[in-house]
């Protein structure tokens, strides 16, 4: 039976969670939908983490990629990235994993983004946890004002979500463009990376926030491109990656400076990272 | 009064006696040098120790322990050890270090593993007699604690002084009632053993005091002393492995030949290793050995003290100095260095 975390519980033991739903994205991605054998909803803020364990293999952070507005299960998308990220790809629908968390901070969807404009800068995989916060906004979206989503890959076949991507495209008050590094016989859309979409947004820099989650060498350039807008730190929530084993601010790894991104991270507002040497 | 004053024979006597009714671990001799293990007769404690090997983290965090076990069916039981023990002839900068773990288990999240052992000991601690060759706890105030262990041991003249500060402290104590209480004299005597071996355990001179410490590490993030020393840096970790307040670690799984049952183990790492810092995709966030060497100072002076209120996260036991083949690792040698750009 499951019980509500108390203090003296293990913060490192997984609960076990059943895959709904287990399909291929890309070459390397794969997308799932988890429910917790508790019965209980994950409970996870847009842009948070969980630690998944693939019992006898091992335990990876993960990011949960579906909004807390959609009930009963939660999603994950998985990149193909080493020992426990291949056995997640091997789990079918039925099979079992560990979940501990969710973890750490989250985007301030009920906080500085309410009544905003809002712009996401996605590039790669990064779009799977920012995807947490744009379904929120959508489920919400008397609450946010004009939303910009830009989305960068390096070739076509690696963009996820091409189908949900559309259904948003097509939103009132919602502009979606996307760049691919490189494209191929069949691409006619834009190629550059991602900047290449900020050169004409058109940002009232006051009552705007950005979203920024994408390669660790995409963050420098998308803020400088912010900044030409007049958007300030202040306005800017980055997502930051890193080596993570515990999630709970005890195995170090994390560490960005003195900062701790499991716990005061992943998502940082920008002003306060923007000094602190180790982090973009 | 629980302050006894023991001579060598009824100490010996009592601390066979321990043995028998209790788990007790004590320092002894390997080799040429010393070390914490399961003591069976008090003979073999060597109280006159300089330093040991390995700090007693390994008995509240071992290099390697089960967090919990596995299986395919049940999926994962916590496995908690759950054994109460006594540590016999901790050094107070070693105490010190204990506490400050202590803090960082307990904390926000708690850390059942590490806070179990921890409620499981009684700890003695004996005041330093014989200093080791590399030891400034004298300039970090750990050369002497006043709180925190249950039984404090120093040694005066011939004979012992032995305090029972908490009650499992005292009760182990039990078998020392026929000794006598110590006089107001002993005790105060006890104070000058304190104020000499602050002065003893110096055998580096360190020109700034800790509380300095964070500060000029932050102004000193540029400094090119990170690169010139860690460029003899060979990445082994050693200095880190034998740190008493270090405690980072790996998280792994062990499946057994069945394939469908086994242990996720905790084992020690540490931020001087290489992939400390890689990520998916073979980003290293900290590639450069001096990235890596200015964070383990950074984290000993300025990380972690912000997160135990302030403490300096080096107790000054000179193990580091001494497990570094390069000869690098030495934080009064850094330190030093910081402080003369001022
Ligand atoms: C907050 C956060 C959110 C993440 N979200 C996602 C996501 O939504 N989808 C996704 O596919 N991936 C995500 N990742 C990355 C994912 O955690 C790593 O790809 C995964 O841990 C690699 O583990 P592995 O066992 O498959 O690879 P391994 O075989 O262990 O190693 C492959 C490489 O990954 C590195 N690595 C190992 N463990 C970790 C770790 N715990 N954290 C980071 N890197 C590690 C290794 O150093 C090595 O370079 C996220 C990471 C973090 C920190
Ligand atoms: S940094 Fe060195 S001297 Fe300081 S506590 Fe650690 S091992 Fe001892
Ligand atoms: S012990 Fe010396 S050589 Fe080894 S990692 Fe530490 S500083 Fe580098
Ligand atoms: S992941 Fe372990 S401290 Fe952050």
């Amino acid at each position: 039976m499951e019980t509500t975390i108390k203090s003296q519980d293990d913060i490192y033991r997984p609960h076990l969670a059943t895959v709904l739903k287990s399909e291929p994205m890309t070459a390397m991605e794969r997308f799932f939908e988890l429910k917790l054998d508790s019965g209980r909803e994950l409970g996870n803020k847009p842009g948070q983490f969980v630690e998944v364990s693939v019992l006898g293999i091992g335990e990876a952070p993960i990011s949960v990629s579906s909004s807390p507005t959609q009930k009963g299960s939660f999603q994950l998308v998985v990149r193909n990235a080493g020992n426990v990220t291949r056995a997640i790809h091997n789990l079918k629908p039925g099979d079992k994993l560990g979940i501990r968390g969710p973890f750490g901070t989250n985007f301030p969807v009920e906080g500085t983004m309410k009544g905003k404009d809002i712009i996401f800068v996605c590039g790669g995989l990064g779009l799977a946890p920012v995807r947490s916060a744009i379904n929120y906004v959508m489920d919400n979206r008397k609450n946010y004002g004009n939303v910009t989503i830009l989305y960068g890959c390096r070739n076509p076949v690696e963009r996820l979500f091409i189908n949900e991507v559309k259904n948003w495209a097509s939103k009132d008050r919602v502009t979606y463009t996307e760049t691919v590094d490189r494209g191929d016989e069949n691409w006619k859309g834009n190629v550059g990376v991602i900047t290449t979409l900020m050169t004409d947004m058109s940002v009232d820099p006051g009552k705007t926030v950005a979203i920024v989650c994408g390669p660790p060498v995409m963050y420098k350039f998308a803020i400088m491109s912010l900044y030409k807008t007049g958007m300030t730190a202040d306005n800017i929530y980055v997502s930051l990656e890193r080596h993570m084993k515990c999630g709970v601010g005890k195995c170090g790894h994390c560490q960005i400076n003195g900062l701790y991104a499991c716990q005061e991270g992943p998502v940082f507002k920008y002003a306060d990272v923007a000094e602190v040497k180790e982090a973009i | 009064m629980s302050i006894k004053r023991v001579d060598l024979a009824t100490l010996t006597t009592w601390i066979d006696g321990l043995t028998k009714k209790e788990r007790v671990i004590g320092v002894q001799a390997k080799g040429d040098r010393f070390a914490f293990g399961p003591l069976a007769r008090a003979a073999d404690l060597r109280l006159d120790y300089d330093v040991t090997i390995l700090p007693p983290k390994t008995f509240f965090q071992p290099p390697k322990e089960t967090l919990m076990s596995f299986n395919k069916t049940s999926g994962y039981q916590s496995v908690v050890e759950d054994k109460p023990f006594v540590l016999f002839g901790v050094h107070p900068y070693d105490m010190a270090a204990i506490l400050q773990m202590d803090e960082i288990f307990s904390q926000g999240t708690y850390d059942v593993h590490y806070m179990t052992r921890r409620k499981n000991a009684t700890i003695v601690v004996v005041d330093v007699y014989r200093v080791s060759p590399n030891v400034f706890a004298g300039s970090m105030g750990t050369s002497h604690i006043e709180d925190g262990y249950d039984i404090l041991i120093t040694k005066i003249g011939d004979d012992y002084l032995v305090d029972g500060k908490t009650m499992s402290g005292k009760s182990l104590m039990l078998g020392l009632v026929a000794a006598p209480d110590a006089s107001e004299s002993w005790i105060e005597q006890r104070k000058m053993v304190w104020e000499y071996n602050k002065q003893r355990l110096r055998k580096h001179d360190l020109k700034v005091p800790p509380s300095k410490w964070p500060k000029l590490l932050e102004e000193g993030y540029d400094n090119p002393i990170w690169e010139e020393r860690a460029n003899l840096c060979y990445s082994c970790g050693s200095c880190v492995l034998v740190c008493p307040t270090c405690y980072c670690f790996d998280v792994r799984d062990e499946t057994n030949w069945d394939l469908s049952s086994g242990e996720r183990i905790r084992v020690w790492d540490g931020c001087m290793l290489t992939d400390f810092a890689t990520v998916a995709g073979n980003h290293n966030f900290r590639k450069d050995k001096s990235a890596r060497f200015r964070h383990r100072y950074l984290r000993k002076g300025k990380y972690v003290p912000t997160k135990i209120g302030g403490q300096i996260a080096c107790v000054g036991c000179g193990r580091c100095v001494t497990a570094c083949t390069a000869n690098i690792a030495n934080p009064v040698e850094v330190m030093n260095r910081l402080a003369e750009g001022e």
